[in-house]
């Protein structure tokens, strides 16, 4: 105390703002805080808010899980059949999809469509209604992509026979999986499921995944985070443009699908599906951030958001000092644009894994390097940064690995710290497409969205417990 | 409903400017449907499906608007959108760096590494909270807000205890540290008396003492009211007062409060008497004899504190307590007491200032007047009704119950001078005995308003007996509302102006007796 006596007095002031003039008018060195309660509010929410705040277990555990996401290095190393990834796919009939968990009869209509698609394409049915019937007498499982270290785009449905993209990890030899992108219009990921699209998924499966499949052994190993971090310094953000990143991926592909000695039709069907799909790389994108985001999870005590994922109706959050345990709350709406003939009546509730990226401090967090989205937020170039530079507030910190060019190559926010979101009241930023709310009329626009707060506020009181019941404390 | 659409030739929007100017041209009252495109020939089907018609003659360099709604909404959607189409780009991304609002007590301290004090006035809900944040950060908490349990004060404070830190508070109103006002405060020069202080208005009585002397204020500690109770244990007190010890500018320190549970009075005047510079007490209430000892002196009132620890500082003799009325003092009242009709028996208290009320009770019952009050002291009487005085009544306007969604009577004395007029109106009234606050936080020109009440409501001829006014003015010379500009509108009232709150109190006591013996 004495030594607050030798030092010249600063003063953050929180409340009465006349105080802060008073102390100003006396010569003081005062800063006043644009203060409004905290954690939406709730009062348990904000001394567990308070517990927590530099608590030493939760500090160190953050370093490392943060450490651990930094030191991940998500590589493309092979495609094979999700029955083969996932072992669980090949004993049920198991059908993955977006978001946190959610029953059938809940489950928003592009969800519902995709699910019908994907046992249509596996052919455990042979009518919509015979699917359904099926679904109805519980013969099929539901559960999010989350729970098998997969992620998938919008539906997000993988079903058995779903070839997918395998990401490990090269600091940990752990592995995340992802489908892979079908492109625009009608397609299974916004819950269309006509032949049209069911063809087009048999197509993937029996051409697309084991001409990759081959090219891949002929390449190597793809190493995806500085193709990524290249493409951030080509325009993209990596989650609603991923037109360089999938140029970058053709560069190292297309040598080695033309030396894979395979018949010269089939590569240019498969050349031409992907060169045709500027999103193709998205689902890479997110294999990647997936497994990187794996590699912070389940650190005891750590406020470290390692999963933010939408099913259409709810937005679920994990942390990595809560384990498996999802938060959710309704999905904030989304602010975008439409395309031509479509209006927010029109949209689904926000839907898809895809939040994965700025779980992992790309997408949204990255706005600033790509300047030819940014319109969709209603705003300049100077909005996309400062929504980068906003994200720098409620982050641990930034990835050295991916830097943004206009805002000086400082590396992207990254690590969300979910403290930190509910003490400054500042919301993580998701970059997103709107589906429309009815199955199978696919992407009717894109915006900009933001991670409920009820989230973060369910998972502070739940961490909170937990550091009280290692500690013995009680609240 | 009406369809139409423009085509503009060899004009290209990229798409999401296109979706820009549709979402805007929708959002327009009757207008159905509206679709701003390149002529593609996708484009063209779509908008054939959408039914506008397939002989749009447009080619995929044309833009074209198409809208669907009420005749004349029509047109003027088709205007708006060459409006915007023809309207120059905004290029004020110009990177300028937009500042970000600091919303949290750890985003400011990012920003400024150096911050050492949270002053906190946010509602009591959230106050422990807030403090807790302020203390883990590393920074010293003023905490203003009340409703604070005594649970959580004691949380705050072993927390700040085991960080080496001190929380002024809760409901701590003033404090001045390092020359620097922190809430409500005077404007007093900084000098060589060190004060701790569980009294806010308390508090400001002693420095504003102190500066009037002549001397200054080295540091000027709060602690809240609860701090001395037996479940917090004066841990702020006992902080501030080793705090002081170790302060080589304090050369004298006074302790304020109201009397502490034994076992905290004990502690902290065993560590009084190891500081080694001389320790003023005033326990209000309590008896010297309790106090004194090697190297403490208990001083009988608030301004008597003051009073001591110059004197202290000076190497002068303790001077005689305020509360013992000189010869002449006698007098003066004696001559304005002539005209008192012997009706009139009662002294009746309006203070903003909580301490005041309570060490007016206090020397008023010591001279055998004991009364009722919002907040009584021991052997005084709980008003039943806060709104009206019966017998001796020393009224709390800063409690609780008046200040529930009204700003506190020093800020806003509306409220407190109505109550001083009420009390004038009385045919019982003796005196009225007020307080005025001033200093930083406090109204502008509390006298001023004030003065032109009492004109208004005393008759100008003073011969029909109208109750003495008696007031004490809590301020400096220095303080923004100037302390003699405040007594002389008072006077000018015809306000009896006493140097302290324990003269106006014992004043307002030597009346009453005047009173009885008629």
């Amino acid at each position: 105390m004495s030594h607050l006596f030798t030092q010249p007095l600063k003063v953050i002031n929180c409340g009465l703002e006349s105080f802060a003039r008073n102390l100003a008018q006396a010569g003081g060195e005062v800063e006043t805080l644009s203060w409004q309660p905290p954690a939406m509010g709730d009062i348990q929410a904000g001394l567990d808010l308070a517990y927590l705040m530099q608590h030493p277990l939760v500090e160190q555990a953050n370093k490392n899980a943060f450490q651990r996401y930094l030191d991940a290095q998500p590589t493309l190393v092979d495609v094979m059949p999700a029955a083969e990834a996932i072992p669980e796919m090949a004993t049920r009939k198991l059908i993955l999809h977006a978001g946190p968990p959610i029953a059938w009869n809940r489950m928003c209509g592009p969800v519902q469509g995709a699910i019908v698609g994907a046992i249509l394409f596996e052919g455990w049915a042979a009518s919509h209604e015979e699917a359904e019937r099926l679904i109805m007498d519980g013969v099929i499982d539901m559960e999010p992509c989350h729970h098998y270290h997969a992620v998938g785009p919008m539906a997000g449905i993988i079903s058995p026979s779903t070839p997918l993209f395998v990401v490990e990890n090269r600091a940990s030899g752990r592995r995340a999986y992802t489908n892979m992108n079908e492109g625009l219009g009608k397609v299974l990921r916004f819950g269309a499921n006509s032949e049209e699209v069911i063809e087009r998924l048999r197509w993937m499966r029996n051409e697309l995944a084991p001409t990759l499949r081959v090219a891949l052994r002929f390449s190597g190993d793809v190493e995806l985070k500085p193709l990524m971090a290249q493409a951030l310094h080509m325009g993209d953000e990596i989650h609603n443009r991923n037109a360089a990143a999938t140029g970058l991926l053709m560069k190292r592909l297309v040598p080695a699908l033309l030396g894979s000695g395979q018949p010269l039709d089939e590569l240019r069907r498969v050349i031409a599906f992907i060169l045709g799909n500027d999103h193709f790389f998205l689902n890479l994108s997110m294999a990647a951030c997936k497994v990187m985001m794996d590699a912070a999870a389940h650190e005891p005590f750590s406020s470290l958001v390692t999963v933010m994922a939408r099913n259409g109706v709810e937005f679920g959050v994990r942390l990595s000092g809560t384990g498996n345990r999802w938060f959710t709350a309704k999905a904030n709406p989304v602010e975008g644009l439409f395309f031509p003939g479509y209006g927010v009546d029109d949209a689904a509730a926000d839907l898809g894994d895809s939040a994965i990226t700025e779980t992992a401090g790309v997408g949204g967090f990255a706005m600033a390097s790509s300047p030819a989205i940014v319109k969709f937020v209603g705003g300049t170039p100077d909005d996309a940064i400062a929504n980068s530079r906003r994200m720098q507030f409620i982050t641990l910190g930034g990835n050295g690995a991916f830097t943004l060019p206009s805002m000086n190559f400082a590396p992207t926010a990254a690590g969300i710290d979910a403290r930190k979101v509910i003490d400054r009241n500042i919301l993580p930023v998701i970059n997103t497409g709107i589906a429309h709310r009815q199955a199978g009329i696919g992407q009717i626009g894109a915006g900009i969205t933001t991670a409920p707060m009820p989230c973060f506020v369910e998972a502070i009181r739940a961490l909170a417990e937990e550091v009280r019941r290692h500690t013995g404390e009680t609240s | 409903m009406n369809s139409s659409f423009k085509i503009f030739k060899n004009l290209y929007r990229d798409s999401v400017s296109l979706m820009q100017i549709s979402a805007r041209i929708c959002k327009l009252d009757g207008i159905d449907r509206a679709a701003v495109l390149m002529g593609t020939e996708t484009n063209r089907e779509q908008l054939a499906d959408a039914g506008f018609g397939s002989d749009i003659d447009a080619g995929p360099n044309d833009l074209i608007v198409a809208v669907r709604g009420n005749d004349d909404i029509c047109a003027r959607a088709l205007e708006e959108a060459t409006e915007q189409l023809s309207a120059p780009v905004d290029s004020s991304a110009d990177g300028v760096v937009r500042k970000q609002v600091l919303t949290s007590l750890q985003m400011a301290t990012e920003q400024s590494s150096e911050a050492n004090m949270a002053l906190i006035s946010v509602p009591g809900d959230y106050a422990a909270a807030e403090a807790m944040k302020a203390l883990r950060l590393g920074m010293h908490v003023m905490l203003f807000s009340d409703n604070v349990s005594l649970a959580q004060e004691r949380s705050i404070k072993m927390l700040a205890r085991d960080n080496d830190l001190i929380v002024m508070g809760p409901d701590c109103g003033t404090a001045i540290v390092n020359g620097l006002p922190l809430g409500f405060a005077n404007v007093v020069r900084r000098g060589a008396v060190g004060l701790v202080a569980a009294s806010g208005t308390g508090l400001q009585e002693v420095t504003c003492r102190i500066h009037q002397l002549g001397e200054g204020v080295s540091q000027a500690l709060g602690t809240g009211g609860h701090d001395l109770h037996e479940e917090i244990g004066g841990i702020s007190m006992l902080y501030g007062l080793d705090a002081l010890i170790a302060d080589k500018d304090t050369r004298v320190i006074v302790l304020v409060s109201k009397p502490p549970a034994p076992s905290v009075a004990k502690q902290i005047l065993a560590r009084a008497r190891a500081a080694g510079k001389p320790v003023v007490i005033h326990f209000l209430g309590a008896q010297p004899a309790d106090i004194e000892g090697r190297g403490v002196v208990a001083a009988p009132t608030l301004a008597d504190a003051g009073n001591i620890a110059v004197a202290l500082l000076r190497g002068d003799a303790v001077p005689a307590s305020e509360a013992v009325l000189a010869v002449a003092e006698q007098d003066m009242l004696d001559v304005h007491c002539a005209k008192l009709p012997a009706r009139r028996r009662f002294v009746r208290g309006v203070f903003a200032g909580g301490t005041f009320c309570y060490e007016s009770q206090l020397l008023c019952q010591k001279q055998g007047f004991r009364g009722s009050s919002n907040t009584p002291v021991k052997g005084n009487e709980l008003l039943t009704d806060v709104w009206t005085s019966i017998g001796h009544a020393f009224v709390d306007l800063g409690d609780d119950v008046f200040t529930r969604g009204r700003p506190h009577p020093m800020i806003d004395p509306t409220l407190r001078n109505e109550r001083i007029v009420t009390e004038l109106q009385q045919p019982e009234t003796a005196v009225v005995l007020f307080d005025v606050v001033l200093g930083y936080g406090a109204a502008d020109a509390p006298a001023t308003e004030l003065a032109t009440l009492l004109r208004e409501t005393l008759s100008p001829d003073d011969s029909t007996g109208s109750p003495l006014l008696i007031a004490h003015v809590c301020g400096t010379d220095a303080d923004p509302q100037d302390r003699e500009a405040q007594i002389s509108a008072l006077r000018d009232a015809g306000v009896l102006i006493a140097g302290c709150n324990a003269q106006a109190a014992s004043w307002a006591a030597y009346v009453a007796s005047l009173q009885m013996n008629k």
